[in-house]
């Protein structure tokens, strides 16, 4: 290891260097290959944004820039040279003194990766401590300092809690302290704000920018996020299926995308439903209480119109009620007060006392395809059970009805024996509409149906869904997070949070100004494509 | 930007999409790449079971057939050749014992598994699609019984009910059915959560359907494998029961007892070690069972959950 | 009231919740008997008169809940009541208390348990621990190869065996008396004493092995290692404060497994402990004698799992620091 007086080395000097660096991971009784070949240059002081879908490799990429290479995965070829360090050569013991003191990393899943039996403070300090950076004392004062500059609530004294005594986003703020503390040359981010709502999101983003800044550590920030990323890097690279695609400086890459992939990750961004009012209003949510057991109360006195034809978005973070809508909907939590109103009549409460006909008029399509669908039922056998079941189709009408749906979704015959098992992401969803569609019903409830979806094959779904609803006339009540979906959607966008509908109205009231003060948070924290947003942001907020 | 889109078709997206097999080639390709402990375990497991059905075509002689002379020994160890394994304390020929002994003790745990899996499946299926007052009843009560143990109270129910064969298969199969509950209601309530139940129930679907056509189906690898396991258990319990003299009773021929036969000339053994032999024979069958079911079941288990995340 | 305090008092308060409804049914076995039982017991030329004072003196003739109350109440003051055996059609009544049989029997019992578990339970924990250190090692397949093929093996298979091969150096009967040493003790008991080891070992290292690789697999287990700690303090310091939980539960769970395997090993071995009392018991039938071994086994059983349940408390983090 070099001395320490010239550890910090000047901006701009080679850090780490990784040549053709090829991974394998060992499933299904054989070894495939994650990473193929991928080159990565990185400077001192400089953040790198490693950007890809998930199985692009990215992350086992990032932990091999430690040396390190995650249980059940090996790398097989390359070098890796840390500040002329062949990491690839070194032993155990001399990439356990690199890591916690020169690389750090900070991990997706805070609540998981801090020890539950140990206070914050002192494993903030652990790695400094160990690795003899500094002694306890004086690393359990900087701490402090660390956790000042990280804007931490209750500084002084924050340490000394437990994990699951802090919320998440305070815990990945620490878990970045935590990285910070041996003062690293390099600070591995593996998808540290993926777990978090986008409220959360911003503060965590900023205190990890400005630290990183400050120190002028070097990082490599791994996300699914190119908003985000945007946020955060000097310079993107793109992987997919273990290919590197192409890497460019930040805002040269979100001005001029040279590949075909790289544009697709952000064309949703550019498909937009013109809003369309209208007073017939299929189905309403009137004044409904709705709670989980008898304590939590999750909605309070909820009111939401969806017009006839037309989509209605549901948007709000994790534990703002849009799922809890859904179900009270569906009569899965029948409301302790308040009624839904269907087509001008009276939905019975609980789902055991409603006809056939009005379980069939409501259909529902889930966030993940693949609990959606029986593993042990084929795509035929999927479709055709509504069939069956609402319209008492047989034989050979069933089949022909089956062979329309499938033709519907825009997927032809050879996919009727199908297992989902052997579909692919995009086309599952697509087997779960004609699911949906079998049924004719008249409104379908969509729950976060694309955000398990890569970004092309969300645009694809989201067109599907929107011809349908222009030939058939079905009316969508789509609950979401995304407000790049929102736009693309919706002529009427409810906005929820903590239980109560904050305000309903058309996307365009919404989604300008005035705002109500918690939609002008959600909106104003959802990261844009532009490098300059978060900086933007900050100034703006008080 | 989105004209890139347009090129993008549906039906022919690529993923990691597995490749269609067949039902019977997939067994095969499974039965090939199976380590040589689990082609042990099925190699025994089929003799056994040839053995317990065509029992009587292979016996020498009649179950309780007498011979004139008592507790000889091995025939290659110097007894009559009649006799392959000699005979036992009162003149039956320990080889023709033996296959009839496979016949009652692998009929009887087998009866016992079926019918611990009967009772304890349904009612688990039941609890884990109905999670109300009657999952938390039934939950209680199984822990409650679980919580003593089962070869005591198997005991203690022997000592009430006495030892027959219908109360013995009874007591053993109830008792026994609390830990198919506990597996079955576990497996089975990671299925009810499934979105595709939840599909099935909005669609309007009856509790029969539900439970025959969306859970069973998914919850069949580790059934499959629990029933192996409760069978080398239960088998071990009833010999174990047999051994101490409580079991299946004479003249049924059956390895637990007569291993409790064999055991007179215990004390014995330091000078002679052949005298272990009319226990050790039959002890042996028992160990030779469970040890092939238990090598089956952990190479299904290995399979069948290392295959679990892209199935 | 501290949530540590609240939820062991909550466990403890289960625990006799559960033992009190093991008592019922324990219990009701006797309720559960033919209706001509008193004349079973003392024989078919029994008066009329005699059998019916048999009847009177179980209770009988008395409401079953009263009956349970009388019984529950002898119990918790140590009388388990009196055996069945020694009765004679006449009347005549030499039978001997249930808690007189028991005791000597219990403590045999007590001493081949707790010297198996002094040798079985470091000695699984030692095999288990390295087993998962050293994953997927020749060390740990074998060991794995062999620990599956012994659980297996019914304890009567593995200790004939175990007879064939060491009845030249200890005794195959362990026929232990009042009056012998310690050492003697442990001379007689070594062959039955081994045969479970042997069990016990198979099981305990398995599911130590499986606890621990459960562990191992956390995320913040390879967070520490990102942060360079050494083998050695990555166990320490960040698995074995998790460890408590899950070590205490193979623990007890092994321990209980002893308790019920000692019945055949104990008969196999003709050792006077109390299972073999209790299959003697349950052999003629001696219906006191059966439930008050049952009861003994039942609430060693209970308890030990009881122990396991408040060391998971006590040792849990996030009830000792509530928010």
């Amino acid at each position: 290891m070099t001395t320490d007086s010239n550890k910090r080395g000047s901006k701009g000097d080679i850090l780490l260097e990784m040549r053709n660096i090829e991974i394998d991971g060992f499933s299904d009784e054989r070894w495939h290959d994650i990473v193929k070949g991928v080159d990565l240059t990185l400077r001192r002081g400089e953040v790198m944004g490693l950007i890809g879908e998930s199985g692009a490799g990215k992350s086992t990429l990032g932990k091999a820039a430690m040396g390190y290479a995650q249980p059940g995965c090996r790398i097989k070829s390359g070098t890796i040279m840390f500040d002329g360090m062949d990491l690839m050569a070194a032993t155990e013991n001399e990439k356990r003194k690199l890591w916690g003191s020169r690389i750090a990393y900070v991990a997706q899943s805070a609540a998981a990766s801090f020890n539950p039996a140990h206070r914050l403070v002192d494993q903030t300090v652990e790695a400094t401590v160990d690795h003899g950076i500094s002694d306890e004392a004086a690393a359990k004062k900087d701490a402090v300092d660390l956790y000042t500059a990280l804007q931490l609530p209750d500084p002084e004294n924050i340490g000394t809690r437990y994990p699951h005594q802090v919320s998440g986003g305070q815990l990945q703020r620490i878990m970045t302290a935590m990285a910070m503390s041996p003062r690293p040359d390099l600070i591995i981010f593996d998808e540290p704000t993926t777990a978090l709502d986008v409220t959360t999101q911003v503060e965590v983003l900023v205190a990890m920018r400005d630290i990183v800044e400050q120190f002028n550590t070097a990082a490599i920030y791994i996300t699914h996020d190119l908003a985000v990323v945007a946020q955060m890097a000097d310079f993107i690279k793109v992987l997919r299926y273990g290919d590197e695609v192409e890497e460019a400086e930040t805002r040269l890459m979100l001005s001029e995308p040279k590949e075909d992939y790289t544009k697709t990750l952000w064309s949703v961004r550019s498909l937009e439903k013109p809003e369309d009012k209208s007073d017939d209003i299929a189905l309403s949510i009137n004044n409904v209480d709705a709670a989980y057991g008898k304590s939590v109360k999750v909605l309070h006195d909820v009111t939401i119109n969806i017009p006839r034809g037309r989509t209605v978005s549901v948007v709000g973070e994790s534990g703002s009620g849009k799922s809890t809508t859904a179900r009270v909907i569906t009569g899965l939590l029948p409301p302790m007060t308040g009624n839904i109103v269907f087509n001008g009549e009276e939905l019975p409460a609980a789902l055991a006392d409603r006809t056939k006909d009005q379980l069939r008029r409501i259909q529902m399509i889930y966030q993940m395809a693949d609990t959606a669908m029986n593993p042990k039922q084929t795509v035929g056998e999927i479709i055709g059970r509504p069939l069956e079941f609402y319209h008492d189709m047989r034989g050979k009408q069933r089949d022909d009805r089956i062979l329309e749906l499938l033709e519907m979704i825009e997927l032809d015959s050879s996919f009727i024996d199908r297992l989902p098992s052997e579909l692919s992401g995009g086309q599952k969803q697509r087997i779960c509409i004609a699911r949906a569609l079998a049924a004719e019903p008249e409104i379908i409830i969509c729950d976060e149906v694309t955000s398990a979806l890569d970004q092309i094959v969300q645009e694809g779904i989201l067109k599907l869904l929107l011809r349908l609803q222009k030939e058939y006339g079905i009316t969508y009540l789509f609950i979401t997070h995304d407000i790049a979906v929102v736009t693309a959607i919706s002529d009427e966008i409810v906005v929820m949070f903590q239980g109560k509908v904050v305000e309903q109205g058309l996307k365009s009231e919404i989604l300008n100004p005035p705002f109500p003060e918690y939609t002008q948070l959600l909106l104003s924290s959802v990261p844009e494509m532009d490098p300059d947003w978060l900086t933007n942001l900050v100034d703006q907020r008080p | 930007m989105s004209e890139d889109g347009q090129n993008y078709s549906a039906a022919g997206e690529v993923a990691q999409v597995k490749l269609r097999r067949g039902r019977g080639e997939r067994t095969w390709i499974a039965l090939k790449k199976a380590p040589v402990s689990a082609w042990f375990g099925m190699i025994v497991i089929a003799l056994y079971a040839f053995t317990a059905i065509f029992g009587p075509m292979l016996a020498p002689y009649g179950e309780a057939e007498i011979f004139a002379k008592a507790d000889e020994p091995w025939a290659m160890l110097g007894g009559n050749p009649d006799h392959l394994f000699g005979t036992d304390q009162i003149g039956r020929d320990v080889f023709t014992r033996l296959i009839y002994g496979a016949r009652n003790t692998i009929g009887i745990a087998l009866i016992t598994t079926l019918l611990s899996f009967l009772i304890g499946g349904a009612l688990g299926l039941v609890a884990a699609i109905n999670r109300s007052w009657l999952d938390q009843l039934l939950s209680r009560a199984v822990d409650v019984l679980m919580s003593i143990p089962s070869l005591i109270f198997a005991l203690m129910l022997l000592s009430i009910f006495g030892s027959s064969i219908p109360s013995l298969i009874l007591i053993i199969a109830v008792l026994d059915s609390t830990r198919v509950f506990r597996l079955t209601r576990s497996v089975a309530a990671n299925v009810v959560v499934m979105d595709y139940v939840e599909a099935a129930r909005l669609r309007g679907e009856g509790m029969a359907w539900v439970m025959r056509k969306e859970i069973l189906p998914n919850i069949m690898p580790p059934l499959v494998a629990e029933f192996g396991l409760r069978f080398s258990f239960v088998f071990l319990t009833i010999a174990s029961l047999s051994f101490l003299g409580l079991g299946i009773q004479p003249p049924t021929a059956d390895w637990g007892s007569m291993v409790r036969d064999g055991s007179r000339f215990i004390q014995f053994v330091a000078y002679d070690w052949t005298l272990a032999l009319p226990s050790l024979l039959p002890a042996g069958a028992v160990a030779l069972l469970t040890v092939a079911v238990n090598f089956v079941v952990d190479w299904f288990l290995h399979k069948t959950s290392g295959l679990r995340d892209d199935h | 009231m501290h949530p540590v305090v609240s939820t062991v008092l909550q466990r403890l308060g289960l625990g006799l919740l559960t033992l009190f409804m093991v008592s019922i049914i324990i219990f009701s076995s006797i309720a559960l008997l033919p209706g001509d039982f008193g004349q079973q017991v003392l024989g078919q030329t029994a008066l009329p008169e005699t059998v019916e004072a048999f009847r009177r003196e179980l209770g009988l003739d008395k409401p079953a809940w009263l009956r349970y109350i009388d019984w529950i109440a002898a119990v918790l003051q140590g009388d388990l009541g009196t055996s069945f055996s020694g009765r004679a059609s006449s009347g005549a009544d030499e039978s001997r208390s249930v808690w007189e049989l028991i005791a000597p029997r219990l403590s045999n019992t007590l001493f081949l348990a707790s010297f198996t578990a002094l040798i079985a339970v470091p000695l699984s924990l030692f095999l288990g621990i390295t087993a998962a250190l050293k994953r997927n090692s020749i060390y740990d397949r074998s060991v794995n190869a062999m620990t599956l093929t012994t659980i297996s093996f019914p304890e009567f298979f593995l200790a004939y065996v175990l007879i064939v091969a060491l009845a030249g150096t200890f005794p195959t009967l362990s026929n232990v008396t009042n009056d012998m040493g310690l050492w003697e003790r442990i001379y007689k008991i070594a062959l039955p004493s081994l045969t479970m080891t042997l069990v016990i070992v198979a099981h305990m290292m398995r599911m130590t092995r499986a606890a621990l690789i459960n562990l191992l697999a956390s995320p913040y287990i390879e967070m520490a290692q990102l942060k360079g700690a050494s083998r050695g303090r990555v166990i320490i310091k960040h698995a074995l404060p998790n460890a408590w939980a899950p070590i205490a539960t193979v623990i007890a769970f092994n321990l209980a497994y002893l308790v019920v395997g000692v019945v055949v090993v104990e008969v196999v071995f003709v050792y006077p402990g109390i299972g073999q009392l209790m299959v003697d018991s349950v052999s003629s039938r001696d219906i006191p004698v059966a439930q008050g071994c049952a009861l003994i086994f039942a609430a060693t059983y209970i308890l030990l799992n009881l122990l396991a349940d408040v060391i998971g408390i006590v040792t849990n983090p996030r009830l000792l620091h509530p928010r």
